[in-house]
């Protein structure tokens, strides 16, 4: 038997390319090394608790009936109601500096009053840049010229406080580079945080995931759980099959990788004389979770989302100690419109850290700086939030290490590499990628890329 | 297959590109896009419905006919007049 396409990964993007071939009834089948879905965006379980990873909520939120939107495209592309996603939208989030702050919704125009109040003298150059942002088309995906994002907010606005204060969230949710931004990756992710916005599916990253698997299998797909690829085996620069670890061979016509450009390169057979360059991604966090005793809001956490920095200027890359205390994100996953409360308060709290560093440390020492440093990142959140190590009944933290464990992304790079492969192709002729590396980033961003690299070149 | 029923299929097959849309008040010679909000990826989808249910290849150059539903059931309807309506 041979496979119209196996598709590496049952994360978001190999999930939506396994719907989209299976609903035109191509012989499908999604392999996936880790026994539970999701990839980047997961979940696990620890003490009877499920706990998402990856993102802390959904970005580019639309409500229903907008439908040209991306979540409407995906919504549409995949045949799902809004309504099956069950959004729960975001109460207020804030980014906040030390010496200012500003507050946004999922209303665009809430957030340029906010700006106008804090930076009267930079209002006008804000909504030029707005302006700017509406009318680019990101989606192209063409490789153009390279556009770095600072020259040109630097063009708008002349307060670098105001712009680091932008970089601050749309770094942290989706920036594979170091220092600064591709204009097109600043401008996606500035219309799905600050124009379209945050909200969470009740039941979380599990429900999606499970709804999104079951639609594929319904359709016909196959999904092989907990078994890697070994080898993808393409001799005169044509995929015939894949191996997978437990050996067996599946013949197939294509194949669309998720597992990352350099990753999938690195598991041809015979090797690729020729792999180009590309750089691996370097950009990854620690998180910490915290289950907590009482709702976030009693314990003075009425924010969705907070970016914060603690220093004037904020500084987005690979940290030289283990992880970056000066900056970060805390997501308190109650603040947002459930339809009923969550069963307990969940905090959960990001930086910036290094895969070299904690690759390095030997075991026991790496249980001991964990502790260590999730320590040293709460004293620096309660430099200016209040404290609540007393109401904490459940922590767990995870670490570049883990993420590149659970993912086999190299470095436990979250947003891939810098350098995107916006056509998704290899020097292999029917080896194609998508997700992180293909250039559409978070959530719904991943799910896009498996569609459109599914239409690109495997539905034609 | 009669019109009506060419024009049925189309209405299935739209229902199910958009589960959201409302197309019971579809008016046959205006542009579908203009009322349901198409883009070009729902028009490869519909190409691809139209394919998989019943064997017909719609040419990217003929993609045009298919702008309004007026033009679907023109087009269509020679290529389904001696299909049974039992597969859609």
């Amino acid at each position: 038997m041979r496979y119209d396409t196996i598709v590496i990964g049952a994360g978001l993007s190999g999930l939506a390319a396994g719907i989209r071939l299976a609903m035109f009834d191509k012989k499908v089948c999604i392999v996936e090394k880790h026994v539970e879905l999701g990839g980047l965006n997961s979940f696990y379980v620890r003490k009877n608790r499920t706990f998402d990873v990856g993102l802390h909520a959904m970005t580019n939120f639309t409500a229903k009936g907008v439908r040209s939107s991306p979540l409407g495209k995906l919504l549409k592309q995949l045949r799902f109601s809004h309504d099956d996603f069950r959004l729960c939208q975001q109460e207020i989030s804030e980014v906040r500096f030390p010496e200012k702050s500003f507050r946004f919704t999922n209303d665009f125009e809430f957030m340029r009053q906010e700006v106008a109040e804090q930076f009267p003298d930079q209002i006008d150059g804000f909504n030029k840049l707005a302006e700017k942002i509406l009318a680019f088309d990101e989606l192209n995906l063409d490789d153009g010229e390279r556009l770095l994002s600072q020259p040109v907010l630097e063009s708008f606005i002349s307060d670098p406080v105001l712009i680091d204060m932008l970089f601050c969230p749309l770094m942290y949710y989706g920036n594979a580079r170091e220092g600064d931004m591709d204009f097109y990756q600043f401008v996606i992710m500035f219309k799905s945080i600050f124009i379209e916005g945050f909200s969470k599916p009740e039941g979380g990253m599990h429900y999606i995931l499970h709804l999104m698997a079951e639609r594929f299998k319904e359709l016909g797909g196959e999904l092989k759980m907990g078994n890697g690829v070994k080898t993808i085996n393409a001799s005169a620069g044509t995929v015939g099959s894949v191996t997978l670890e437990n050996e067996e061979e599946l013949d197939t016509v294509a194949v669309l990788s998720s597992m990352g450009y350099v990753e999938t390169l690195n598991r041809c057979q015979p090797e690729l004389a020729e792999t180009g360059t590309c750089e691996t991604g370097q950009v990854s966090f620690m998180e910490s979770l915290f289950v907590v005793d009482k709702e976030p809001r009693e314990l003075g956490y009425d924010r969705s989302i907070v970016f914060f920095s603690t220093q004037p200027r904020f500084n987005y890359k690979v940290p030289a100690d283990l992880i970056d205390i000066s900056s970060g994100v805390l997501c308190c996953s109650n603040n947002f419109k459930y339809p009923k409360p969550l069963e307990e308060g969940l905090i959960r709290l990001t930086n910036l850290a290094s895969f070299d560093k904690w690759d390095s440390l030997p075991r026991k020492d790496y249980i001991a700086a964990k502790k260590e440093w999730r320590g040293r990142a709460l004293e620096e959140l309660f430099t200016f939030s209040p404290d609540f190590r007393d109401n904490v009944v459940f922590l767990d933290s995870f670490t570049p290490k883990t993420i590149k464990r659970y993912t086999g992304h190299i470095n436990g790079a979250v947003y891939g590499s810098p350098e995107k492969i916006k056509n998704g192709k290899t020097p292999v002729k029917n080896l194609y990628i998508c997700g992180t590396d293909q250039g559409f980033l978070g959530i719904i961003g991943a799910t896009l890329s498996g569609i459109s690299m599914a239409n690109l070149h495997l539905l034609r | 297959m009669t019109i009506e029923e060419v024009r049925q299929i189309i209405l299935n097959i739209l229902a199910d590109i958009a589960p959201d849309e409302d197309i019971s008040s579809i008016d046959d010679n205006t542009k579908l896009r203009d009322q349901i909000d198409l883009d070009s990826m729902d028009f490869l989808d519909i190409v691809m419905e139209l394919r998989k249910r019943f064997n017909i290849e719609v040419p990217e150059k003929d993609y045009e006919h298919l702008a309004t539903m007026a033009g679907c059931v023109s087009y269509l309807t020679p290529l389904l007049k001696n299909r049974p309506l039992a597969s859609s």
